[in-house]
């Protein structure tokens, strides 16, 4: 289970600099139960990104954008909305950021923040990972996670350390994200995001958990559902 | 003394390193920097390189700048967080340290302890950001400091990279975070370098080109085969190799003066990393004219 918060209006309208029609993407998983990626919260989304000028291309909430072939399918009728659209803003955890912006051709703009859960995951099966650090860096790298992708958790671009390639840890088994983000961004004419990103410092601040999720409940489920009981 | 004066003056500013001990005996550490004084217009004091635990790079700066020989303490973000990282930044004004290289340092997997957690809270980008502030009387955090750094502040670039463009993106951020000179990692080829340096001008910042001395065929197949950023060509290699034994250190510092004279004209300076020879770098600036 992994906890998103939604990122402020202005910030994600920030990252849409030329776009003028974006698709909006959402997670019936642990987003939907964390308020932030089901259909309703996909609604204020476009009516507030409507307000600042932007087009909605189309819409979709898919169960859950960690896994990889569920977003191509659940992708597939979309094809031709998604040709429309400039950018893919996906409201949902790191990981669903990551999967999506490995399956789109198109830019991907992060909705969340995702929050640390005090250690407990959510499920996935591919390669992305993601650190709840709470200050969600993949609008500034393509989709490819600095925070887990990269050995030494580098924000600001790579250091000299990667061989053809390779990370200098693990090569056998790492690509260097740098490279990975660098392939990415040259593919989709965007490496000067490279050079206009502010200087990134990380806030380990943000990782705490927020003393509402703190301690007691697994699942956010189980949140919405006490809520409910409460009110 | 600062490096920055020096390129200021129009001077070519050469530099070598020397590395601090496994341990507390610093004789071995002096001695090579004795016989560099001369020489060289500063040393830099590696900072537990290639991750392997040592003294540290801060003392045994501040042994040589009280010995009257320049130092460049080099300072890495493996083993430190912010506060420690810019807690050594004053640290080092106060022994009377006046430059700092600013790196993100080895993961500390390619060590002798690599089970130690790797840092990384800062990165080279962020470092020189955060000297930069300090040098401006605040800290990172933007509190007011009791008497502000006053360091000049390099960094490093690696010219015969991968993808060079990535290397030139980030040299763009690392000057604009602050630094005013680089060394580079090592070059062997002069075109390739000289190819880097028409795309690095634009920055308006010196850069010393990095030279290693080579010492055998087999340490320049190691280097290609582990060493990120570094390429030796294959004719130096097989110049090595046709070497006889008892004559390859003077190849290795022909080879070196001759990388030198190659490309003392598209740059600022050297720094020379005779890694354990510091003996013959003069040896290599006679050779080169310097």
């Amino acid at each position: 289970m992994l906890i998103t918060k939604r990122k402020p209006i202005d910030e994600i309208a920030g990252f849409l600099s030329g776009e003028s029609s974006v698709f909006l993407l959402g997670c019936d998983g642990c987003a939907a139960a964390s308020g932030t990626g089901g259909e309703p919260e996909l609604l204020t989304l476009q009516s507030e990104l409507e307000d600042r000028g932007i087009a909605i291309a189309g819409r979709k909430v898919i169960d859950f954008l960690c896994e990889k072939a569920l977003i191509r399918s659940g992708l597939r009728p979309y094809s031709g909305l998604l040709a429309e659209a400039d950018s893919v803003i996906v409201s949902t955890c790191g990981i669903g950021i990551q999967a999506t912006a490995t399956v789109v051709e198109l830019p991907v703009h992060p909705a969340c923040d995702t929050v640390s859960l005090g250690g407990v995951r959510g499920e996935w099966q591919g390669e992305e990972r993601c650190q709840e650090c709470g200050q969600c860096f993949l609008e500034y790298t393509s989709g490819v996670c600095p925070m887990t992708a990269c050995a030494k958790q580098l924000v600001n671009g790579p250091c000299g350390g990667s061989k053809d390639g390779r990370c200098e840890v693990e090569p056998d088994v790492r690509r260097c994200a740098w490279e990975v983000i660098y392939e990415r961004l040259q593919r989709q004419g965007r490496l000067d995001l490279l050079r206009s990103t502010p200087l990134q410092i990380k806030d380990h601040a943000q990782m705490r958990p927020p003393v509402e999720l703190r301690g007691t409940k697994r699942w956010a489920i189980d949140l919405a559902a006490a809520k409910e009981e409460v009110s | 003394m600062k490096l920055v004066d020096l390129f200021s003056q129009g001077k070519f500013v050469i530099t070598s390193e020397v590395a601090p001990p496994k341990g507390t005996d610093l004789t071995e550490m002096i001695e090579s920097a004795e016989g560099l004084r001369s020489r060289v217009d500063a040393v830099n004091i590696t900072d537990q390189q290639s991750s392997v635990m040592r003294l540290g790079s801060l003392v045994a700066s501040q042994q040589l700048k009280d010995r009257g020989i320049e130092p460049v303490f080099q300072l890495t973000c493996r083993d430190r967080n912010r506060i420690a990282l810019q807690s050594d930044l004053l640290s080092a004004c106060a022994a009377g340290i006046e430059n700092v290289l600013c790196l993100t340092g080895d993961h500390v997997c390619l060590g002798d302890t690599p089970g130690a957690k790797p840092v990384f809270d800062l990165d080279s980008v962020s470092l020189l950001a955060a000297a930069q502030k300090l040098n401006g009387g605040v800290d990172i955090e933007g509190n007011e400091l009791a008497g502000s750094a006053n360091l000049c502040l390099g960094a490093v670039v690696t010219p015969d990279a991968d993808t060079v463009e990535t290397q030139l993106i980030k040299m763009g951020r690392k000057v604009e975070a602050g630094a005013t000179f680089f060394q580079t990692q090592a070059i062997f080829d002069a075109e390739t370098f000289a190819t880097f340096m028409e795309q690095a001008k634009a920055f308006g910042v010196p850069v010393m080109a990095g030279i290693i001395l080579l010492k055998s065929a087999g340490m320049a197949n190691f280097m290609n085969a582990n060493i990120a950023g570094v390429h030796v060509p294959q004719p130096l290699i097989d110049e090595m190799a046709a070497t006889p034994k008892g004559e390859r250190r003077a190849k290795g510092v022909d080879i070196a003066a001759r990388i030198v004279r190659d490309v003392k004209d598209v740059c600022q300076g050297i720094h020379i990393m005779a890694l354990g020879w510091e003996k013959e770098v003069p040896a290599i600036l006679d050779g080169a004219g310097l």
